[in-house]
């Protein structure tokens, strides 16, 4: 397939659709109102729901209500949005219920400001709502993984039962890359709790969260971190950026990695025996490849658009076996190659 | 030997935890009647509240889905436009319906989405013990309004069924009372007329039940059904407040 | 391996996004690796707007242009904002009509084009944008000018083809247009 120069938002909504995703439920929200946009010009062509929600609340309930009917479903939001969200998500996952949600984030707290961060990294990848539970979180890097992640998240929200959450920037949302779009082929996965009327034929399914017995209560946790044992075991992904030989690691995550991916070659350029680890998923986290790095490598330096949140999940992957240090813009800024490289010298030098 | 009466097919054979005097038994039962008497057990998918009837799940006997607190036609507006075929209700109290979940049943009836709700208003948050509602009258005392609700502190109370009736696009809204067979007989109709606008396509449907709680009215169960036909049916009028499918009819 | 860093800004409803978008579209067509990055903020129109845009033989790191090798101003902010920011031996494309002051710095190469006055002369006075963009075809081969058609047609949806041919037009007009 030709490849077509896309925004990062608009790659993401053809590529759910292309996922078999017909129904979306949104609410206006800079910068990410593009994936709101693209779905409501599309889906009333394909037979598809494309409904504007009165609230973020409400969008997240219509999705709980789709999932809960066995069907493909989404929707998006940026960083405030995504914390009116947070119930649902939380309700999502006691329900069991699969169900995909994209957060193209900008800076906070509060209303903060619409250009790109990183700092929700602590909401998405400890669950965001109340409760145990995580959601599957996949960080891209380019337009093209916009598309591609987002079809796997539908794939592995089906298969596991549980929110898969595009945690994305403004940069990559706002961006024209050109892109292979999928294929439009996606696993799908039977759904016999789905509600779809008894047509009298079988006992009634319930979705629920409640369990009023704490021994019940307790029993579906188990289960449910069972299944997430399970992912951490073999759904964690991340790209290795010249590790083989390398003595210092940089660690960053969607646009912050491609920024840090600038100064990581000029530091090579340099004689400098540097590599980058590029987490995928940011949960699971890659936990693995940082154990195994922190083998030989030196010290590590997490790059983030945020006052160092991921830098917490590298120190315990690796037990704090290496020294950690932190590159990092806030409230929408973005670290310069220069900037990193600085950092670099400076984790390099010992300093 | 002819049965004269019996347990509707889409109530579950199960004790209800409601308690004695509470008349969210009848409704439930009125709500059963109408899905059998039109022959949608089998399509039907209902959405359960938080509060007193958040266990609605294990009552009626098809697919329900329970929801967060307010956001029930928020998830009956997705199951709806997931699955058109399907029949879809929610069965909301005063505390879900009108003081949490305002918007989502505002926007829900703005909309006209095709979805049924029974809002059951009985004055009080029940499952929590005895809070004041947003439907709580003058005076009325609760755990959170111990000297009687000042409206000069916390206004009056919200009539949802004239709220709602001030929009342009809800098909059908009535409110009704169970607090005697007269009323109840109302209702039945009501509840039926609102499920059958949804088989017909016709658009959002919303009965008020004007009801009861015994327990936290502090008042035995017959004392609490003379209360609502001296003090609640006087605040809450009951009638047909929107019917658009007679003008539907006409043409 | 050839990488041109390009930063187009100005006024919003200048067309700089366009102008930006087009270039990727050509490269695209190409078959070079790109990014297109715009600004963007709570104004719709009248304020400032920039875009990043990268071409290059490699895959594309960082797609924020800081340091432009090559910038393109329509507005004086613009001009008064980058100017020290491009690198050395960098080009910049200036719109002359809008801007009055000349480049300051000697290390870089400096194009003056009354795109805005060209652009209402030849009766398209909204395309001073794709005046400039000829012009900067023409002298920095960051994409060629053969085949602009092509690319034009995807950034123009097929509801305006009759701006189609204006497009080109402008580009043709600023690629042959001689200080």
């Amino acid at each position: 397939m030709a490849k077509v120069l896309m925004k990062g938002n608009e790659a993401i909504a053809e590529a759910a659709i292309l996922a078999g995703c017909r129904h979306y439920f949104g609410y206006p929200i800079t910068p990410q109102t593009e994936i709101a946009a693209y779905m409501a010009k599309r889906m009333p062509k394909i037979g598809g729901v494309f409904l504007q929600a009165e609230s973020e609340i409400s969008a997240i309930n219509m999705v709980y209500g789709v999932a809960g009917a066995g069907l493909r479903v989404m929707t998006s939001s940026s960083s405030p949005g995504i914390s009116l969200k947070s119930e649902g998500l939380s309700y999502l996952a006691g329900s069991d219920l699969p169900a995909l949600v994209v957060n193209v984030q900008r800076g906070g707290p509060g209303l903060g400001g619409i250009q790109p961060s990183q700092s929700d990294y602590f909401q998405a990848t400890r669950g965001g709502g109340h409760g145990d539970y995580h959601m599957l979180v996949y960080a891209p890097a380019s337009v093209q993984e916009m598309a591609d992640l987002t079809v796997l998240g539908f794939e592995k929200a089906d298969e596991y039962r549980m929110t898969s959450m595009i945690l994305a920037d403004g940069t990559m949302g706002q961006m024209m890359e050109p892109v292979e779009l999928p294929s439009g082929e996606t696993r799908t996965f039977p759904k016999p709790w789905a509600l779809t009327g008894t047509e009298c034929k079988r006992p009634h399914n319930i979705v629920n969260s409640l369990f009023l017995k704490p021994e019940k209560l307790e029993e579906e946790n188990f289960k449910r971190y069972e299944r997430y044992a399970k992912i951490e075991e073999t759904e964690a992904m991340y790209e290795s950026y010249l590790m083989e030989d390398a003595e210092y690691c940089v660690v960053a995550f969607g646009i912050a990695s491609r920024v840090a991916k600038n100064a990581v070659n000029e530091a090579r350029a340099n004689g400098m025996r540097v590599g980058m680890i590029r987490p995928i998923t940011l949960w699971p986290f890659p936990k693995r490849a940082f154990a195994e790095a922190a083998k030989t490598v030196k010290a590590f330096l997490s790059v983030e658009l945020s006052m160092g949140q991921m830098i917490e999940d590298i120190e315990l992957a690796i037990r704090c076996a290496r020294p950690v240090s932190l590159c990092n813009r806030a409230g929408g800024m973005i670290p310069t190659p220069e900037e990193v490289y600085a950092k670099i010298e400076a984790m390099v030098k010992g300093e | 030997m002819s049965v004269v009466f019996e347990k509707p097919k889409s109530l579950a054979d199960i004790p209800f935890h409601y308690c004695p005097g509470c008349t969210h038994g009848i409704i439930h039962r009125l709500v059963a009647e109408a899905i059998d008497e039109l022959g949608i057990e089998g399509k039907c998918i209902g959405v359960a509240p938080v509060g007193c009837a958040v266990m609605a799940y294990d009552y009626f006997t098809c697919d329900m889905i329970e929801a967060a607190h307010g956001r029930a036609p928020a998830v009956a507006t997705g199951i709806k436009r997931g699955r058109p075929d399907n029949i879809v209700f929610t069965y909301q109290g005063d505390g879900d319906l009108a003081s949490i979940g305002m918007a989502e049943t505002v926007h829900a009836a703005a909309r006209n989405e095709n979805i049924t709700i029974i809002f059951v208003n009985n004055a009080i948050y029940g499952m929590t013990g005895g809070q004041m509602a947003p439907t709580s009258l003058p005076g009325q005392v609760t755990q959170t309004s111990p000297y009687g609700r000042d409206p000069k502190l916390t206004g009056l109370p919200v009539k949802v069924a004239e709220l709602l009736s001030a929009l342009d696009a809800p098909t059908y809204i009535e409110r009704v009372a169970v607090n005697n067979v007269k009323n109840v007989k109302n209702a039945k109709k009501a509840i039926l007329k609102a499920f059958r606008n949804q088989v017909e396509g016709r658009g959002f449907s919303l009965i008020e039940v004007v009801s009861s709680c015994p327990t936290n009215w502090g008042m035995t169960p017959d004392k609490a059904l003379e209360w609502v036909e001296e003090k609640m049916i006087p605040y809450y009028p009951l009638g047909v407040y929107r019917d658009k499918t007679k003008e539907e009819d006409a043409q | 391996m050839k990488t041109t860093n390009l930063l187009i800004a100005g006024f919003g409803g200048q067309g700089v996004l366009f102008a930006g978008k087009f270039l990727a579209y050509k490269g695209l067509l190409e078959g070079k690796q790109l990014s297109w990055l715009p600004s963007y903020g709570p104004e719709m129109r009248g304020g400032t707007a920039n875009c990043s845009v990268i071409i290059s033989d490699e895959p594309v790191g960082s797609p924020i242009v800081s340091n432009p090798d090559v910038l393109m101003v329509m507005n004086l902010p613009s001009l008064d904002k980058y100017e020290d920011a491009t690198v050395a031996g960098g080009k910049i494309f200036v719109d002359s009509t809008l801007i009055e002051r000349k480049v300051e710095r000697t290390d870089v190469d400096a194009y003056y084009i009354p795109a805005t006055r060209l652009a209402k002369d030849a009766g398209f006075p909204t395309l001073a944008n794709m005046i400039m963009v000829g012009k900067l075809i023409k002298e920095t081969g960051m994409v060629s000018f053969d085949g602009i058609r092509d690319a034009l047609s995807k950034v123009v949806s097929a509801k305006h083809a009759d701006l189609l041919e204006i497009n080109l037009k402008a580009i043709e007009t600023g690629y042959n247009y001689a200080e």
